[in-house]
């Protein structure tokens, strides 16, 4: 039995931390449930690196335009306000440092801010790493949303990543089921725990140093 | 006038040679231009090196031109997909090449390329095993790695509006890679839903120029990659 926040609970209480009018990108998986917890009376316009802003949500199937998809090549809306372009256009907003905030999901995230998100550098494994090094290199803010540990209870944030870097020290704050957790000069620091999350559990399953919360 | 159209797809693949560097735009279906594929692994040349942010799905399109045995290399950003199977299994078996490049610097070295840079400097892939073997430099404290353009004999690419000239629109997402392409092609090949004559297209609604397009084949009603796979369909 999972303690701590679910998957929607993790989503909604990273979007808590996104400011009104950011240019916000999600990564597939648990970040792109950000999008259906925006706090009341903010809005977030949404880049897909496709090409495009103020991507909206799944449309109804008989609404579906082949021709609209996003990074994750699902179907998707515009909303009032959109705009499409090419794809250097797109990557120029991310490389310039005009996107605010990123939220993506890793394997692997280290208390230097290192991450570790695009292989597992195995053997015969066939290497994919689309736009995830751009990402992590380019915005603002990178934020993470993961489970604490892996499905066999292997700590994800760990002393340094043992997989392929997607970027080194890049990270800044990471959600996990069990708390929220920020990367700073001095290491892994958690800011709040999950209702009902001890400090000595979070600690127990983190692979490296980690400090309490300020009291 | 200056005419650039082409009367089919056959006709406009005829030129590319064996061993051609041909350029696809799309990103995963969309915006990719299956006709001009299809004419393309009829017409048969082989030992291609072929540019894509993907590798195809199904047994379709760029699959299918891969499946065909008429590629030995590709560069992209993201070969495997939950529906791409025929890439996995060659590169398994060493038979096929791989250039992996990150999404952002594949598109900056099109644009490059297109632009007459050869060469610019990007932080994307600093202290990453992609990294290695490149030439760094710092610049204002920071580390960057430097990229190479990337050129191409050949770029085939779908658009929604053309004119004779070969000015172009696009459908939504499907831009993705396509302006780029044409512009670093040597030969860029377009199909166009619909070819409207000159003035037909509002001159500030161009995205693609004339000046980056050579052939232009109208393609009416063109089939899109993920009908076919729904429909279990393989090419040829």
């Amino acid at each position: 039995m999972s303690i701590g926040w679910n998957r929607e609970e993790m989503a909604a209480r990273a979007a808590q931390d996104i400011p009104d009018g950011s240019y916000v990108n999600l990564g597939i998986g648990i970040p792109e449930l950000v999008a259906k917890f925006v706090p009341e009376g903010r809005e977030f316009i949404y880049h897909t690196e496709n090409g495009m802003l103020g991507m909206g949500p799944p449309p109804a199937e008989e609404e579906r335009d082949l021709d609209l998809m996003n990074a994750g090549k699902k179907y998707v809306s515009a909303v009032p306000g959109a705009a499409y372009f090419h794809h250097a256009d797109s990557f120029s907003m991310i490389r310039g440092g005009h996107i605010d905030v990123c939220v993506l999901g890793t394997m692997q995230v280290a208390a230097n801010g290192d991450i570790a998100n695009w292989s597992t550098g195995e053997p015969g494994a066939i290497p994919a790493v689309g736009g995830a090094m751009d990402l992590v290199q380019g915005v603002k803010n990178i934020y993470v949303i993961t489970q604490h540990t892996t499905k066999t209870g292997e700590p994800k944030l760990v002393e340094r990543c043992s997989y392929p870097l997607t970027g080194p020290g890049v990270v800044s704050r990471i959600y996990t089921n069990l708390a929220v957790v920020d990367v700073t000069p001095q290491g892994f620091q958690v800011v709040e725990l999950a209702p009902g999350v001890t400090f000595e559990e979070v600690e127990r399953q983190t692979g490296a140093a980690i400090s309490p919360p300020d009291s | 006038m200056i005419d650039k159209r082409y009367p089919s797809v056959t006709a406009a693949v005829a030129s590319i040679q064996d061993g051609a560097t041909v350029m696809i735009g799309g990103f995963g279906a969309s915006g990719s231009p299956v006709e001009l594929i299809h004419a393309l692994i009829d017409h048969g040349a082989s030992d291609l090196t072929v540019v894509n942010n993907n590798t195809g799905n199904g047994e379709v399109g760029l699959a299918a031109l891969i499946r065909n045995g008429q590629v030995r290399k590709m560069i992209c950003s993201f070969p495997r997909s939950s529906q791409s199977k025929v890439f996995p299994e060659l590169y398994r078996e060493g038979r096929i090449e791989l250039e992996l490049v990150p999404q952002g610097t594949l598109a900056e070295r099109i644009r490059a390329a297109g632009a007459g840079i050869p060469a610019f400097y990007t932080p994307t892939t600093v202290g990453t095993i992609l990294a290695e073997g490149k030439e760094l430099r710092t610049f204002d404290g920071r580390t960057y790695v430097m990229e190479p353009w990337l050129r191409a004999d050949f770029a085939l690419v779908k658009c929604e509006l053309s004119d004779p000239v070969g000015n172009l629109t696009y459908n939504k997402t499907a831009r993705n890679f396509s302006p780029l392409m044409c512009m670093a092609a040597t030969t860029t090949i377009v199909q166009a839903r619909k070819v409207v004559p000159a003035g037909g297209i509002d001159p500030e609604h161009v995205i693609t120029p004339g000046i980056f397009v050579d052939r232009v084949v109208e393609v009416t009603d063109p089939v899109h990659e993920d009908v076919l796979i729904a429909a279990g369909r393989s090419y040829p």
